[in-house]
């Protein structure tokens, strides 16, 4: 069991032991020993359902990555392959088939397609010859992944892309599918709103699923009372805002993936006592990231500027703990202490590498660079001069800064105006092409066509508005005892989540104005109960919500529903889904016709 | 066929039926169900009318930014300037044609400097050069320009005016970029040629498009000597921007000299302590707070 799922309101064990059982069930078919051929992106989101460990438990000897050529020699008589459903895949999976010496060491042959079989894919394994030379061939669904215990992601990191570029709803089915697996195992979920062209796909698709089902009636208890799909360009500012939170910047500076984070080795050095340290170590420092670790789950989603307080706080608990052992007198006593040493000694380490870690961030937070970039967008999102070309974003592509980092920035203007003058439009392209490469001009046009960054249309500029009549602009949010979700981004509440956070209370209804300025429908579905399963609910008893993002959603808008979840009277809790964890950089990469290129 | 049932695609015989087929699975949005159609399509119709009908679903201009997209995976130069120039008469929008057309007169460009620049360097009229410009940038190219072409005439390829009139680059661009690569090159009176300009009335004044903090940024990057940054800093309207980049840079006359300008003793007698003993500054500043005619304001 992975402890960091079950501390939620929502258990998500649940989907994840029901993940398990699956993959054990398919292991079990191919019977005997058997070597897997791993697609290496899978390795990551698999290491959350199941470490090697149970792979050994069903016959697994050995792992291979999946590449061209010869397989590897492995004494196993099954051979299986993960892989997504790619036709370049297939080819290599032909390669590997082709060149294995069939007379020498017969093997068995298996494939598991994640999370979807593909006609196409098998197709071009018969073309190249070697369908016929698999035994099993079966999909492992693996929608949504639990990877907090409030927090599912399918990691599906070209849904934006696809939905709002190329038209291309496949991850919206995958979705609904995922959606409908998670009532399954958690009860149909009686209210559905949502917000959004591609919302009201998914709810479509969910009440066509759920009709085509319609023999079987799911017993279990809701626990789900209401699901909010939000179409991530509903609000297309947030994330491109510099995240505050100190889970939001180890995001924004090293990555976060898989609940891991790489981390530059030099601070992370065992010292010795006495000793001077000699070889540094050059390996990354790869530390997890979930709320097993009490300290991280403590000061993930404080403002940054919140963290070093909270550390030296923890720091005085963590020493004077370790000090009662001059109280422990009595054998009871001692022994009591070193029943708890193990606990302290996991404090310890875990406030040693949290310190290191806020010390890295805050070079880059106290850096004239860092506060110059805050400082614009801030101004951006407070409306201030957005409509003319702004001289720190042109300083910025003479100095040749990241190119992603100015995409940002012209993006989020024109977002806050609700799209650029054609002069202005006309002068920051002409820059960055003329900078960057005229390569670019794909990206551009990608970022043009997903609305990020775009000509001022007939329209008038709805922002302004939006912004007052949802307060999405908190002029003293205070950082270290928030009492709004503004403090994530110190001062501006995300559009996002003051949308969630209206429709708990007092309702949509309140912002039908400012609702009809955001892009897309919104719309309220309900699904039928069987007779006897409506909840009844108990007083003070908090309502749970299930606020899926479809696109994508970072950490400080994660950051924001917790929040709420805690506030004393909201009588609401939030588990949050969505196709993709991601931040500004990642978000934008992901728009780019040529990924390699955008640094120069 | 959506629920994995072997189905028979026969009975949609005419074109109507079988796109009728396509829209309805394109609205099931089951890739698998999508992809059994489209096989399907492809085998019982001619490729000119699958094509037909599927390129009226498209749009003109992405196909156009679609086409120019393979030059990416055209290595050599020459091939990729060729294809380049065919992209222009795609149908692109007016404003993307202008872009792709300064594309193609880049590289066009580029090549031709590469080849001259090659056999410079052979004849030994150039310095070996480690930068190669083909496929650079506009502004990375205009760099180099003014790197080993600076003085050239205007009518050439590589002359950096020639660049920046035939490519329309801002003032600002051209001046950080002609900036830069003087400073790199410690070209310190190519760089104070830039400010300089004359009036109507024959007087010289220095002006620049850029702050001149920035200047002065660019300049200590490239490490340029005291002398040269001194003169810059003192080019910086405000006060107190003018002092922190002087100490920054200890150009200590120019924080001598405001503080003077300031009437400020305090601060004055502050900086002594930060000149070295016994050199020229501090005795300047010995001399300033001696003198009876300042009216110092603390």
């Amino acid at each position: 069991m992975a402890a960091h799922l079950s501390y939620g309101r929502v258990n998500l064990n649940i989907l994840r032991e029901a993940a398990r059982k699956e993959l054990r069930e398919f292991l079990d078919k191919c019977a005997g020993s058997k070597a897997i051929v791993w697609d290496e992106y899978l390795t990551g989101p698999f290491g959350l359902i199941a470490q090697y460990s149970l792979l050994k438990e069903h016959e697994v000897e050995k792992m291979f990555t999946l590449k061209s050529g010869r397989l590897p020699a492995a004494d196993v008589k099954n051979i299986i392959f993960f892989v997504r459903p790619r036709l370049e895949l297939m080819d290599i999976i032909a390669e590997n088939i082709i060149s294995e010496d069939k007379m020498h060491s017969p093997r068995d042959f298996h494939i598991l397609f994640v999370p979807r079989r593909s006609m196409l894919c098998e197709q071009r394994l018969k073309e190249q010859g070697v369908l016929a030379s698999f035994i099993n061939i079966e999909e492992y669904i693996l929608d949504l992944i639990p990877y907090d215990g409030d927090l599912l992601s399918m990691e599906y990191e070209s849904a934006f892309r696809e939905c709002y570029l190329e038209n291309d709803q496949t991850s919206l089915y995958h979705t609904a599918k995922g959606l409908m697996t998670l009532q399954a195992l958690y009860g149909t979920i009686p209210q559905i709103y949502g917000k959004g062209e591609c919302a009201r796909h998914v709810a479509n698709m969910m009440l066509r699923m759920k009709r085509e089902f319609a023999g079987s009636q799911n017993q279990i208890l809701p626990v789900f009372d209401t699901l909010l799909l939000l179409d991530r360009n509903v609000d297309l500012l947030t994330p491109l805002a510099t995240q505050l939170t100190y889970e939001g910047l180890i995001d924004e500076v090293y990555g976060i993936t898989n609940g891991y984070v790489k981390l530059p080795p030099e601070k992370f050095a065992q010292k010795k006592q006495g000793e001077a340290s000699k070889d540094l170590p050059t390996e990354p420092k790869k530390l997890q990231l979930n709320s097993a670790e009490e300290l991280y789950a403590e000061i993930r989603d404080k403002n940054f500027n919140a963290v070093g307080a909270a550390l030296s706080k923890k720091a005085k608990i963590i020493s004077a703990a370790f000090e009662e052992r001059h109280n422990a007198k009595t054998v009871g006593e001692i022994k009591q202490f070193v029943s708890q040493l193990p606990h302290m000694q996991a404090a310890r380490s875990s406030l040693a590498n949290h310190t290191s870690i806020a010390e890295l961030i805050k070079d880059i937070t106290t850096s004239e660079a860092f506060f110059d970039n805050l400082t614009v967008e801030q101004e951006f999102m407070t409306g201030v001069e957005t409509d003319k070309v702004n001289t720190y974003i042109e300083d910025s592509i003479a100095q040749k800064d990241p190119l992603i980092k100015i995409l940002r920035l012209v993006s989020m203007q024109s977002v806050c105006n609700n799209g650029l003058k054609q002069k202005v439009f006309d002068y920051y392209r002409r820059e960055i092409l003329q900078t960057y490469g005229y390569e670019h001009i794909l990206t551009l046009n990608n970022l043009e066509k997903a609305g990020l960054l775009k000509l001022q249309s007939n329209s008038r500029n709805n922002y302004p508005t939006i912004r007052k009549t949802l307060k999405l602009w908190m002029e003293d949010a205070n950082e270290q005892n928030p009492n709004d979700i503004s403090y994530v981004y110190s001062g501006y509440a995300p559009l996002s989540i003051r949308l969630t956070q209206v429709l708990a209370r007092p309702g949509w209804r309140s912002i039908e104005e400012v609702l009809k300025m955001l892009p897309g429908p919104h719309f309220e579905e309900r699904q039928q109960l069987p007779a006897g399963l409506h909840k009844k609910r108990q007083q003070g008893e908090n309502r749970t919500t299930l606020v899926f993002f479809l696109g994508g959603v970072s950490y400080a808008e994660i950051a924001a529903l917790r929040f709420l979840s805690q506030m004393e009277d909201s009588g609401m809790e939030y588990i949050i889904a969505t196709t993709k964890l991601l931040n500004g950089t990642t978000w934008i990469k992901s728009l780019m016709d040529r990924p390699e290129a955008q640094t120069s | 066929m959506q629920h994995g049932k072997a189905v028979s695609l026969e009975k949609f015989r005419s074109l109507q039926d079988k796109l009728l087929l396509l829209d309805f699975s394109v609205s099931a949005n089951d890739g698998n169900v999508i992809t059994a159609v489209l096989i399907y399509l492809k085998r019982t119709l001619s490729k000119e009318v699958l094509f037909r009908e599927l390129q009226a679903l498209g749009r003109t201009e992405d196909e156009a930014l679609l086409k120019y997209k393979e030059h990416l995976s055209i290595a050599d130069e020459n091939k990729r300037r060729d294809f380049l120039k065919s992209c222009l008469s795609l149908p692109f929008s007016p404003e993307d044609l202008a872009l792709v057309q300064d594309h193609y007169t880049l590289l066009e460009r580029q090549i031709i400097i590469e080849a001259t620049d090659r056999q410079a360097e052979r004849g030994g009229k150039l310095p070996t050069k480690t930068m190669p410009i083909l496929n650079m940038s506009l502004i990375t190219t205009l760099y180099y320009c003014c790197f080993y072409h600076y003085s050239e005439a205007k009518n050439t390829f590589s002359s950096p005016l020639n660049v920046r009139q035939t490519f329309k680059i801002s003032e600002k661009q051209f001046f950080v970029t002609a900036l830069a690569a003087r400073a790199e090159l410690k070209e310190w009176l190519d760089v104070d040629a830039l400010f300089t300009c004359r009036n109507w009335l024959g007087f010289t004044k220095k002006k620049s498009p850029l702050s001149f903090q920035r200047v002065v940024d660019v300049l200590q990057k490239n490490s340029a000597p005291t002398q040269v940054l001194q003169d810059y800093v003192a080019l910086v309207d405000d006060a107190e921007l003018r002092i922190t980049l002087a100490q920054k840079h200890k150009c200590h006359d120019i924080v001598i000299n405001t503080y003077r300008d300031l009437k400020d003793r305090q601060q004055l007698l502050g900086y002594r302590g930060k000149v070295e003993t016994g050199s020229a500054e501090e005795r300047r500043i010995d001399e300033l707070l001696t003198n009876q005619q300042i009216r110092w304001k603390n």
